[in-house]
């Protein structure tokens, strides 16, 4: 990409500033496999993580891919994956995996049309919630969906931090039309994000317990090959890594697994307002979609409509505390993503039975545009009025 | 002086394994390898998939990772690759390895990343109660195949060299010191090495095919097979039916690692050098 | 300047991809403008119709998706089928005219040029024909200065082409340059209906 000589600015498309940004975060490994319209992480990665010394390999499936991903991680990289769709239901098994046996990892997802082969090269939102609910079991999930490359570089590396922080997989939620769209970026500004590393442990390796929860939750995590030899599993386990059919042990590390996240949510979720304070509707959206919400806010604005965004930038955990508070502000809320309505549910959830919520939904491979969320809110401006 | 006691996790015994099965012996035959090749315990990773055999990783003192059921290969790449340095050793069964992670094998045949596959072929899912497995021979009794087996089976062996496995081996557990000096072979081996190892189930196969006891069973090992060494001696009627075991194949294709950091030398930017 | 939106459109094979990146990167990386630049495209890489628009605004963009064109420059019929309609009224029409034979009725200005007859004949590399689109969307926009617009295809070609690429631009501009003129002179070229 062409970079001026003066300064650090750059036209950076969504999906080469994920690659830069894992760069940026430590990520020294990464295994995908081809899938539009993910596949120029890769492509980026494949030459980038060699000149930082880091390994990149093409493997033959996304299964494969995720479970290369997380043996590299235990054994001591930063480690990520990307693909789309059908491969983001190929890794569900393995997310599990990593959520149980708590191996940091990220896991772009870059959402096309669906379901199943769908849409490969059209936008889409749907994969909202097999994000949250795509693997059996019960667990917590983390996901970020940037609304623009620059933020998709952002999210990137706090994907990174929140993995290595939490020992949890976290997933990027983006989707085509960000990973695809090239905007003006000042590199230099994000090369100053802070980065976070997972703890080791200090103590002698004889003594030490793989499982055994530090204050905040998280067990640290000695990566394999330094010493500290123990055992991971993806049965229910102990403090050692052995597996346990004891409830109690059982019940705890649940619980352990949930309260780690959610002690720090408020740290975790990450969530925009604009012209919030004197508005009559809110939209609610996120990703691409925000960035028709703020278009349709100017021209609502113009007709007089008090119109505000809630720019929803974590998904999961879902922003409901903060949707409830708005919830009391504001007449009416609308939701609007491109599926048929999957945070609604959330909003929904949040803002109570009574709050009237329109929508403004969309599954058909083309983007919200701003007109549409218009026509939404002044249809209910008059229907309400 | 070898101590199978240094080696294992005591605290995790007793073991889930049935009487009579084989596994316990290609353990014992692993670890007098991983000794009598002076491997510290820090250096050997053993990563395992689902099934009876796969529960063995759990039961050795090194570093163990238990994965998900087919895909211990694709765990074990991420690690290799990660840390080039560790012995990394994948114990997997015929169901794990043959079946719902056949790709994962062939794949890692043909990559040719040195690491040592063991595979435990009993012929049968033990760990879900005795169905059918891709190893199974045809007309075998099994909960899922009642009426006998009607698929054919792979021949795992032939399976990986097909593949690109560039040390392909296989060993009964009738010869516990030949298992041994296979896997010892297999770990010193620059690539991928292949080493099946038949391992009987006598709780499951054994009773549904009347095939006797334990260790009628390890007699009938010794009788179906041939060491292929000898067998090249022998004229065809000798060899037919027959088995072969010992080291099948062996070649010296460029190892994984080798060619991708010949790929990329000098590609590590100056300030990244560690 | 507020928003300014310019969509170029074709099938896949033309370059149009590269073409958008292009003036995007003139605009905004040399000529210090705010600019987004998206892609849609099929699932093939030759044929299949294939769009690539850049917003342009002294702000920062919100939306980078077209919906009122500026300037529309369409080298298959289809294209210009599919996107006229969504033109402003004094909006920008580029069609190439050999490969576009109706227009449809609009307010917009009407812009006819053998872009793909010039890359093929003057040029003799049918292959630069997205360069040549790059150096009329570059004048007629007049979002970009030629300096900016020569950086940043230099920038992008492969080495070896740069001096066909520049000529292909420079062929644009000369294209470009004499609609102008024919315009300024008060030749009828301003279509309405």
């Amino acid at each position: 990409m062409a970079t001026s000589t003066a300064n650090s600015i750059e036209l950076l498309a969504g999906n080469t500033a994920c690659a830069k940004a894992a760069i940026a975060a430590g990520c020294r490994f990464f295994a995908g496999y081809p899938i539009s319209p993910s596949s120029e992480i890769a492509e980026k990665l494949a030459r980038l993580l060699p000149e930082v010394g880091g390994r990149f390999i093409q493997m033959e499936d996304e299964i494969a891919s995720l479970a290369a991903v997380i043996g590299a991680s235990l054994a001591g990289k930063k480690a990520m994956t990307a693909t789309s769709g059908p491969g983001f239901s190929l890794m569900q098994e393995h997310i599990g995996y990593a959520a149980y046996a708590e191996v940091p990892c990220v896991i772009v997802d870059v959402m096309r049309g669906g379901p199943s082969t769908g849409l490969p090269t059209s936008p889409s939102q749907g994969d909202v919630m097999q994000a949250r609910w795509g693997t059996h079991g019960d667990h917590p999930s983390i996901a970020l969906a940037p609304a623009s490359p620059k933020e998709f570089y952002e999210l990137t590396v706090r994907a990174f931090n929140l993995a290595e922080r939490l020992r949890t997989p976290v997933t990027l939620l983006c989707d085509e039309v960000v990973a695809h769209m090239y905007e003006k970026v000042d590199m230099a500004a994000l090369a100053k994000l802070p980065i976070e590393n997972r703890k080791k442990p200090t103590g002698a390796p004889g003594r030490h317990l793989a499982y055994a929860p530090g204050e905040d939750g998280v067990p640290v995590m000695a990566p394999f090959g330094d010493g500290y030899r123990y055992h991971v599993t993806g049965l229910a386990h102990d403090e050692r890594g052995y597996p346990t059919q004891n409830p109690a042990v059982i019940a705890a590390t649940q619980r352990r697994l949930h309260d780690k996240i959610e002690w720090q949510r408020r740290d975790i979720v990450q969530f925009e307002t604009v012209d919030c304070n004197d508005a009559e509707v809110v939209v609610f959206a996120y990703g691409i979609v925000s960035a028709a919400a703020r278009q349709a806010l100017r021209l609502a604005r113009a007709q007089g409509i008090r119109a505000g965004l809630f720019r929803a930038i974590t998904l999961w955990p879902s922003p409901t505390e903060e949707i409830a508070a708005l919830a009391e502000q504001v007449d009416r809320i609308v939701v609007a993503e491109m599926n048929l309505g999957q945070m609604l549910g959330e909003v929904q959830r949040a803002a109570g039975n009574a709050k009237r919520i329109d929508t403004c939904l969309k599954a058909d491979g083309e983007t919200i545009t701003p007109e549409e969320i218009l026509a939404v809110l002044k249809a209910g401006r008059e229907t309400h009025v | 002086m070898f101590d199978f006691k240094e080696y294992l996790r005591l605290d995790m015994f007793p073991h889930m394994l049935c009487p009579g099965c084989g596994h316990g012996i290609v353990l014992g035959a692993m670890l007098r390898a991983i000794h009598s090749l002076g491997l510290s315990k820090d250096e050997v990773m053993v990563v395992s998939g689902i099934g009876c055999s796969s529960r063995l990783s759990g039961y050795v003192d090194f570093n163990t990772l238990h994965t998900t059921h087919g895909r211990p290969l694709a765990f074990a790449t991420g690690i290799k690759l990660a840390r080039p340095e560790l012995k990394v050793i994948v114990i997997t069964g015929d169901g794990d390895a043959l079946s719902i992670g056949g790709n994962h094998l062939i794949h890692a045949a043909r990559r040719n990343l040195a690491m040592t596959c063991l595979l435990l072929n009993n012929e049968i899912y033990g760990m879900t109660g005795g169905q059918s497995a891709p190893t199974t021979t045809p007309g075998k009794i099994s909960t899922t195949s009642p009426k006998g087996q009607t698929e054919r089976a792979f021949d795992s062996c032939r399976l990986a060299e097909a593949a690109g496995a560039t040390f392909v081996a296989r060993g009964i557990t009738y010869e516990p010191a030949a298992v041994e000096r296979l896997i010892a072979a297999a770990l010193q081996h620059n690539g991928f090495s292949f080493v099946e190892i038949l391992s009987d189930c006598p709780e499951f196969f054994g009773r549904f095919n009347r095939v006797g006891s334990p260790s009628d069973m390890l007699f009938t090992q010794k009788q179906n097979t041939l060491d292929a060494k000898a067998a090249a001696a022998l004229p065809p009627e000798r060899r037919k039916g027959k088995l072969l075991t010992g080291i099948l194949h062996q070649d010296s294709a460029p190892e994984y690692l080798a060619t991708l950091d010949q790929n990329f030398a000098g590609a590590v930017r100056p300030d990244m050098r560690e | 300047m507020e928003r300014y939106e310019i969509r170029l459109s074709g099938e896949g094979g033309q370059g149009l991809v590269l073409a958008g990146a292009i003036v995007a990167e003139a605009v905004g990386i040399y000529g210090g403008k705010q600019v987004t630049y998206t892609q849609s495209y099929g699932p093939e890489s030759r044929g299949g119709s294939c769009r690539s628009d850049v917003v342009v605004s002294d702000e920062p963009v919100d939306y980078p998706i077209c919906t009122r064109l500026d300037l529309l420059l369409a080298l298959t019929q289809k294209a210009c089928d599919s996107y006229s309609p969504q033109l402003k009224n004094d909006g920008i029409l580029i069609v190439d005219e050999n490969r576009v034979s109706v227009v449809p009725p609009g307010s917009f200005r009407l812009c006819r040029l053998p872009i793909l007859q010039t890359a093929r004949v003057k040029l003799a590399k049918e292959v630069v024909a997205n360069m040549v689109c790059v150096g009329i969307v570059g004048m007629l926009s007049g979002l970009a200065s030629k300096e900016d617009l020569h950086k940043a295809v230099l920038a992008r070609v492969p080495k070896g082409t740069q001096e066909i690429n520049r000529r292909a631009l420079e062929a644009g501009f000369g294209l470009a340059n004499a609609w102008l003129e024919q315009a300024a002179g008060g030749t009828p070229c301003l279509v309405s209906r």
